[in-house]
Parts: C-alpha cells; sequence; structure tokens
C-alpha cells in the first residue's frame, strides 16, 4: 500500500534582511491512515511543516523538498488549481484559536455551507442538511440554532467544534490539526478531543497532530516525531515515550509540572547546538 | 512568618446585571503561596482583577496589610505592596517603550531615585542581563517578555505578588523556567503569591493551598497534601483532577 503522504527532505526558508531563516531544515516521514504527532516548540517548525503540506506557506518563502506527495500527486509542481481542489476537499487543517480562523461576519452555518458548495455540487438544500449533520456529528446541542449564530456569539469550545465541523464536511483523507486545542480551558480540551478522535476513527482520516505538549500528543496519537529547530530529533511510538533516547525528548517530557511530584526547581529543557546540526 | 496577608469577606462583583462574583471570601497567610482554580468565566480572575483595583466591587471587604480597601481605589501603599502580572506577554507589555521605559514606569510613579541601579539589578534577576534593557516588547520572545513583566512587577518591592495565568500563553519548556522563577523569587523575598490557573498541575506545584471556584463561588478550599490523597468532596474538583491528567480514550 503506498503511504497516503510521503515528505522527504523538506526544507522552508524564508528570506529576510538579516539572511534566510531556516523554518524547516529537511524532514521526512511517510504516513498512512494513522495519526502522528508533531512535537516541539515555538519556532521548532512543527507549524511551518504542517502549512507546507497544506499549501498555505507564505508567498515569499522558498520550499524545497526530494518528495512532497499527496495519494500520488506531487504537491510541489501541482498547480495552484489542483491545489485549491485538495485543499479543504481532499486535506483538511483545524488552527488553533477559533477566535481568529472563523469569518468573523459570516453565520457559522453559512460557512460550513461555503466549504462544501466549493468543492461538491449540492443544492443549497442538501448543503444545509449535511452542515446541520455535521454540527451535530460534533455533539452540538441545538444545531438549528447554532447555525444561524456568528462566531463572536458562541464560546471557545463551541467554536473549536465549528472549526472541525467545517473541516470535516467534505470528509478529508487528510487532517492536519494545529494546537486545536491550547486556546480551551483544560475541561473543555477534553471534550473536543474526543469528538476528534473518534471522528478520526470512524471517518478513518489520517491525522497529524501538532502541539508543544508531549504528554497529550502521546495519549492521543500512535506515533511522535519530536522536532527542534527544524529537524526532527526522535522518532518514536507513544506507547514508548518513557524509552526516549533524545535528551531533548526527555526534557520535554520532564518539565510539566504534576500533581503530586515534588520536584523544586523543575527540571529545565537544556538545548544545545549540536542539535541543530 | 505569620499573620494575614490578604483578605476577602463576601466579595460581590456584579457587570451591569451579571453577577460575576457572588459572595467570595479568603484568607491568606503571609509568605503563602495561594492557588485558585476554575474554567473559564468561573470568576477567577475577576477576584485578582478586583483585588487589584481593576474592577470595583459592589459590597463585602478587603483587607491588605490590616488596610481596608473599597471600590476600585486604591492608594499608593496599596501597590507599594500588592503587583500584579497577566497572562498575555503579548499584551501586557507598551508595544512602543523600550524595557528601559517599562520598568523606569513603577519608579517614577512611586519617586524612587536609584533607578539605574534598581533597573539592572531587576532585569539581573529574572536571568536576563543589562543587553535587553534598550529593547522593544516585540523584539522578545514570549518567555522573555513575561520576565519583563515579572521584573516590573518586582521592582517595587512588593509584598504580595497577583499572578493571573502567568504561564498559560508560554510552551510547556518555557513554563518551567518561569515557575521556577517565580518560585525562587518568592523564596528570596518571603512573597506572598496569589495565583490564578485553570491547570492543575501547575497550581499544585507552585501553591500550598488552592481554591476551586465555579460560577462566582468557591466550590472548596483544599491543601495540596489532600488534592494528592484525592481528599476533596466536591465532584467538580474530581472532574477538574481528570483532566489534568490528560486524554484518555474511552
Amino acid at each position: 500500500m503506498t503511504p497516503l503522504l510521503t515528505v522527504d527532505d523538506l526544507r522552508v526558508s524564508f528570506p529576510t534582511r538579516t539572511g534566510e531563516v531556516n523554518a524547516v531544515r529537511g524532514v521526512s516521514f511517510t504516513l498512512g491512515r494513522e495519526r502522528l504527532g508533531i512535537v516541539g516548540e515555538s519556532g521548532s517548525g512543527k507549524s511551518q511543516t504542517g502549512r507546507a503540506i497544506m499549501g498555505l506557506t507564505p508567498g515569499h518563502a522558498k520550499i524545497t523538498a526530494k518528495t512532497l506527495s499527496f495519494d500520488g500527486i506531487d504537491l510541489l509542481s501541482a498547480s495552484p488549481r489542483t491545489r485549491r481542489d485538495l485543499r479543504g476537499k481532499r486535506v483538511a487543517m483545524i488552527l488553533q484559536d477559533p477566535k481568529y480562523s472563523l469569518n468573523p461576519v459570516m453565520p457559522i452555518g453559512r460557512q460550513i455551507i461555503e466549504t462544501l458548495q466549493t468543492h461538491e455540487k449540492v443544492s443549497n438544500r442538501e448543503a444545509r442538511q449535511r452542515a446541520l449533520a455535521m454540527l451535530e456529528a460534533v455533539q452540538i446541542r441545538d444545531p438549528e440554532r447554532v447555525f444561524d449564530l456568528y462566531p463572536h456569539e458562541v464560546s471557545g469550545g463551541m467554536g473549536q467544534r465549528v472549526m472541525i465541523a467545517m473541516m470535516l464536511v467534505c470528509g478529508p483523507e487528510l487532517l492536519i490539526a494545529d494546537e486545536p486545542t491550547s486556546a480551551l480551558d483544560v475541561t473543555v480540551q477534553l471534550e473536543v478531543l474526543a469528538i476528534l478522535d473518534r471522528l478520526v476513527a470512524e471517518r478513518g482520516m489520517g491525522l497529524i497532530f501538532i502541539s508543544h505538549d508531549l504528554r497529550l500528543v502521546s495519549s492521543f496519537c500512535d506515533r511522535v516525531l519530536v522536532m527542534y529547530a527544524g529537524r526532527v530529533v526522535e522518532e518514536l511510538p507513544s506507547a514508548n515515550l518513557a524509552a526516549a533516547k533524545h535528551p531533548y525528548t526527555q526534557g520535554l517530557l520532564n518539565c510539566l509540572p504534576t500533581i503530586g511530584s515534588d520536584r523544586h526547581p523543575l527540571p529545565v529543557l537544556e538545548r544545545k547546538p549540536e542539535w541543530t546540526q | 512568618m505569620t499573620g494575614e496577608a490578604l483578605s476577602v469577606r463576601d466579595m460581590v462583583v456584579v457587570f451591569d446585571e451579571f453577577v460575576a462574583l457572588n459572595g467570595v471570601s479568603l484568607s491568606v497567610a503571609q509568605g503563602e503561596s495561594f492557588g485558585l482554580v476554575g474554567e473559564s468565566g468561573s470568576g477567577k480572575s475577576t477576584l485578582l482583577r478586583a483585588i487589584a483595583g481593576l474592577n470595583s466591587f459592589e459590597s463585602g471587604t478587603l483587607t491588605v496589610s490590616g488596610k481596608r480597601y473599597e471600590g476600585h481605589r486604591r492608594d499608593r501603599d496599596f501597590y507599594r505592596t500588592v503587583q500584579m502580572v497577566f497572562q498575555d506577554p503579548y499584551g501586557s507589555l507598551h508595544p512602543r517603550q523600550t524595557v528601559d521605559r517599562l520598568l523606569l514606569e513603577p519608579l517614577a510613579v512611586h519617586g524612587f531615585t536609584d533607578v539605574d541601579a534598581r533597573i539592572a539589578r531587576a532585569l539581573d534577576e529574572v536571568g536576563l542581563g543589562s543587553g535587553f534593557r534598550f529593547r522593544y516588547s516585540h523584539q522578545l520572545s514570549g518567555g522573555q517578555r513575561q520576565r519583563i513583566a515579572i521584573a516590573r512587577a518586582l521592582i517595587l518591592e512588593p509584598k504580595i505578588l497577583l499572578l493571573d495565568e502567568p504561564t498559560s500563553a508560554l510552551d510547556a519548556s518555557i513554563q518551567a523556567e518561569i515557575l521556577n522563577l517565580l518560585e525562587q523569587a518568592r523564596k528570596d523575598r518571603g512573597l506572598t503569591f496569589l495565583m490564578v490557573s485553570h491547570d492543575l498541575g501547575v497550581v499544585s506545584h507552585m501553591c500550598d493551598r488552592l481554591a476551586v471556584m465555579r460560577k462566582g463561588q468557591m466550590v472548596e478550599t483544599v491543601s495540596v497534601e489532600a488534592l494528592e490523597k484525592r481528599a476533596f468532596s466536591e465532584d467538580y474538583t474530581r472532574d477538574l483532577l481528570v483532566a489534568s491528567e490528560g486524554f484518555r480514550r474511552t
């Protein structure tokens, strides 16, 4: 079976006045219909990796890769039109904060319908039905009411569910979730994750889950890539986190305060320049 | 150290018709570190802001170091005793002022004269060094900004620090550094902390006691030892505890 997504030696760099900034420096992985977590600190290039796959990298950036292909389609040489057709239909992305990623001047229902009708020829009536069904699938209790609300009228957790509904309405094969719950309350986080987990499992999607929280990612994904300074420093199955060999991964695991562990001061991450080599 | 640093009795805060705080009482001893947890809208930040005088309270009493305060008026003495660190380091620093200017402001307000030495010392204490003194906040990372915010709070040598989710906008790895910095400052200066967080892990690491808030009321006050032994009575506390342990597939 060919993998859904192949990334080989992906590099993303941004020209700036002070020279080139290499955000991603040679990331390689393949993804089937599984859950892959990408973990790292701010600036490790994890979001830029996701954006490059999605085709959302800013125009002035330079992307190179030996291979960057989705289901046999070479993404780097694909025409803008092909990429537009892929984006939203077969590859979808959930962004961090629903406050900024939803259109503030369009009712929620219409935004979902817009995604749907961009990619599929469906009547208004059917589109409405499917949008409502999708809102119900993300456990929104009163979909008819929420359908007509504007994004500012719903809570963060509800907004993120709407985002998930909008991204899944076309039935994508690959979902990229970039910190989908970081902007939410702890208690709401679990609900949203449970919904995401169920839908990904039911629909058999491939998932790339990007986060800075190693524990969260490991409880959610099958496999975890740990990124540091634009490179993958370690790849490990999430069931086997304790066996992490790289000091950076161990540092990420240890720096979280947990209930019942008396560690004062908390261990702090070391950052060594040789890891970037 | 004994005695009460800060006490709140039956505090009520109302915004228009909405009751944000409904009769909240708490008492924090000198040198203690007290945590407030709860979900968004539970009133934990409102309580902190009402203490700091950033919003007014309708009824109830607030006593800080033996002095009573009302409404939102606070005198200069109050701010010598109580300082606050906010959640979002991107929003809480003036974008058009250098770090030097930012740190000078509280000193000027309170009539300090040895400003140069104090600013240098404050920067040193938060681990930034004088190289950061003439930078703007947009030239700093999130963790560095939060260090500046902490330096700005500590520069007046307060006794009480109000911390409103000081690390929730930061990466897990930077969070550890900031928490260590705060603990060190508390140890060195014998500070009293009143800390708001939605993360039980953080609160149990930093605090001796904590209160769980929900819908403007205090649900329960427990010690951290009791929390570790799960000796609490409210279901809501249990929900929060389960949530803090991370996602489990059911």
